[in-house]
């Protein structure tokens, strides 16, 4: 294995960065999505219903399906890596709707009460205090979402989209372990780097939470 | 001014909350509502800034109905202090204090020095500014809540049970603090309390509600104690009303006997020759320190010897410091001295009983005299 790392070192590395776009954009865009969708659950319980179901229900479709079958909604060539960008979207979208609707739940009501006390409009009172305080609780959903895309784009590979899935159906089929293996490493040490760039992003956003009583 | 008129609260389920609420809360004057828990006094309150809103009825800060303001316009304008501070956690104490000036359209570092000002008011001085939340104590946190609702310099505060989460020790500082600081800025406060006891020591009008959210009976502290409108309100104001009342009794001039002292360091032989009755009061520089016996001492006196169960009350107090100083003094001889804390003289218990008796108690109002049955004025 070393020694096919060895040899494909650039061509690994390039395939990673793909992966990595393809993988880390839907996650930026899908939190862009779900935070407005989170809001909206919360203030009524019949939009939770249809937002939450809805959103969770779109996890369940297979993902070489969606894949597939994106070229037919958007209009896209089929090895076009827009199709996985969307598909990946939805994905965290998924995931993280009934997290943001769980995490702007879980501010206590007294915070919550003090903030329209004080005269903050609505949509001032989301950005100043309720989604900072809801920070921990998203960005736990968004590792979730984060290894849960890494995985999911490796099958984009079945399509001929270039990514780190490649080494897994490739070596497959032609009974070289060593370049399976690179596929599976190479793919978990990406899941880690969002893993760790996450917490890193929260812990620096939420300064608060490190705060010790003296 | 604040005003109530005919204000009713039904809530979706049909559960009345605040049952026909007329009353007036003065500029520059602290109105307590108190009642038994589901009287509708959090309810009323919320009314004010339109966190809640009224069934029917009218509300009016100096004539102007809230209801044609904008709600977190009319907000920002008025100060709210929460039980249990509700600070935001994510915002540092000088970011919490300085939220209102800054929803108002002052620049942060403008905000900012305001905070540090009135987090300065509030006896937190200096780095506390720069600190979490939750690295402060309970008591802590409730002034920084004082300071937020002070930020703006809102001319009105509603307060709901600020200080029931701190122990008794902190609560009675803070009561303490807070009242000092109504002298300074006089504002039109109305706070809601459970508390009777804090209801008599901090209103300069309270208005007792009962479960149903009725007004029962709106007085003054002293005209509570002396004239509860019915059982429910005389029980509510609970017992020993006669002597709580003389905390708001001001001592008349009282008959003061002249009183021998002594300094520290005061040898047996010359205490002994100084006391009339066995019991000699100890001063330093004209400021009673305590009593001592001088039979019992073997050594000049200090201060480890020294009697402290008496109480000392100014002249100028109320009745009730001066009633304790004459109960509590080991000589029977009550401690009085003026504001500075100079002894002016004793006195008996018999005489602050004297002048209790000729001391003027609150009239009964008219329209308090009941008529036959047991419907109560604010039930007619």
């Amino acid at each position: 294995m070393l020694s096919f790392i060895h040899g494909h070192w650039s061509d690994i590395l390039s395939r990673a960065i793909d992966h990595a776009w393809l993988a880390g954009l839907p996650l930026l865009l899908g939190l862009a999505i779900s935070l407005p969708l989170g809001w909206l659950a919360r203030r009524a319980s019949w939009l939770r219903v249809i937002l939450v179901g809805g959103s969770s229900l779109l996890y369940t479709i297979p993902s070489l399906a969606l894949f597939v079958l994106m070229p037919i909604v958007v209009k896209t060539t089929i090895t076009d890596p827009v199709n996985v960008i969307i598909a990946m979207t939805i994905y965290t979208v998924a995931l993280l709707v009934r997290t943001v609707a769980d995490a702007l739940g879980a501010v206590s009501d007294e915070t919550r009460q003090a903030a329209i006390a004080m005269g903050y409009t609505p949509i001032r009172r989301f950005f100043g205090v309720e989604l900072p305080l809801a920070v921990p609780v998203i960005s736990a959903g968004l590792r979730v979402a984060a290894v849960s895309n890494v995985a999911i784009v490796s099958v984009a590979a079945l399509l001929g989209i270039r990514q780190l899935g490649f080494y897994l159906t490739d070596g497959y089929q032609l009974n070289y372990w060593a370049e399976v293996w690179t596929g599976i490493v190479a793919c978990l040490v990406l899941a880690l780097i969002f893993d760790v760039l996450i917490q890193a992003i929260t812990r620096v956003i939420t300064p608060w939470q490190r705060a010790v009583a003296s | 001014m604040i005003r109530f008129e005919q204000v009713v609260k039904i809530y979706a389920g049909g559960q009345t909350a605040v049952d026909d609420l007329t009353f007036e809360a003065p500029t520059g004057q602290i109105t307590v509502l108190v009642g038994p828990s589901g009287c509708g006094k959090t309810t009323s309150l919320r009314m004010i800034n339109r966190m809640i809103e009224p069934t029917s009825g009218h509300i009016s800060i100096d004539d102007e109905d809230v209801q044609s303001v904008n709600a977190a316009r009319l907000r920002r304008g008025i100060g709210y202090v929460i039980q249990n501070a509700g600070l935001f956690p994510n915002k540092r104490v000088v970011d919490n204090v300085a939220t209102v000036p800054i929803l108002l359209g002052a620049p942060r570092s403008q905000a900012r020095t305001r905070a540090r000002e009135v987090l300065e008011l509030v006896g937190l001085p200096g780095d506390f500014a720069d600190r979490w939340p939750s690295q402060l104590s309970g008591g802590q946190q409730q002034r920084v809540g004082v300071a937020r609702a002070l930020a703006a310099d809102p001319p009105v505060m509603l307060m709901d049970e600020p200080f029931s989460a701190v122990d008794p020790v902190v609560r009675e500082q803070l009561q303490d603090e807070f009242l000092r600081l109504q002298r300074e800025l006089g504002k039109t406060i109305v706070f809601v309390t459970h508390d009777i006891d804090e209801a008599l020591k901090l209103g300069d009008q309270i208005a007792v509600m009962r479960v149903g959210g009725k007004l029962a009976q709106l007085a003054d502290p002293a005209y509570l104690l002396a004239h509860p409108i019915d059982d429910f309100v005389a029980g509510f104001v609970g017992r020993d009303r006669g002597y709580r009342a003389l905390t708001f009794a001001q001592t008349p001039a009282l008959p003061l006997a002249a009183e021998p002292t002594v300094p520290l360091g005061t040898t047996p032989q010359e205490a002994r020759a100084a006391t009339r009755d066995g019991w000699l009061l100890v001063a330093d520089h004209g400021r009673p320190v305590g009593w001592v016996e001088p039979e019992h001492i073997t050594a000049a006196i200090e201060p480890a010897m020294l009697h402290r169960g008496g109480t000392v009350a100014r002249a100028t107090g109320p009745l009730r410091a001066a009633l304790d100083a004459a109960l509590s003094s080991p000589s029977r001889r009550g401690v009085i001295t003026d504001d500075d804390g100079i002894l002016l003289g004793t006195v008996r218990a018999h005489q602050v009983l004297e002048a209790i008796e000729a001391t003027d108690r609150p009239e009964v109002d008219e329209a308090d005299i009941a008529p036959a049955g047991p419907t109560s004025r604010a039930d007619r």
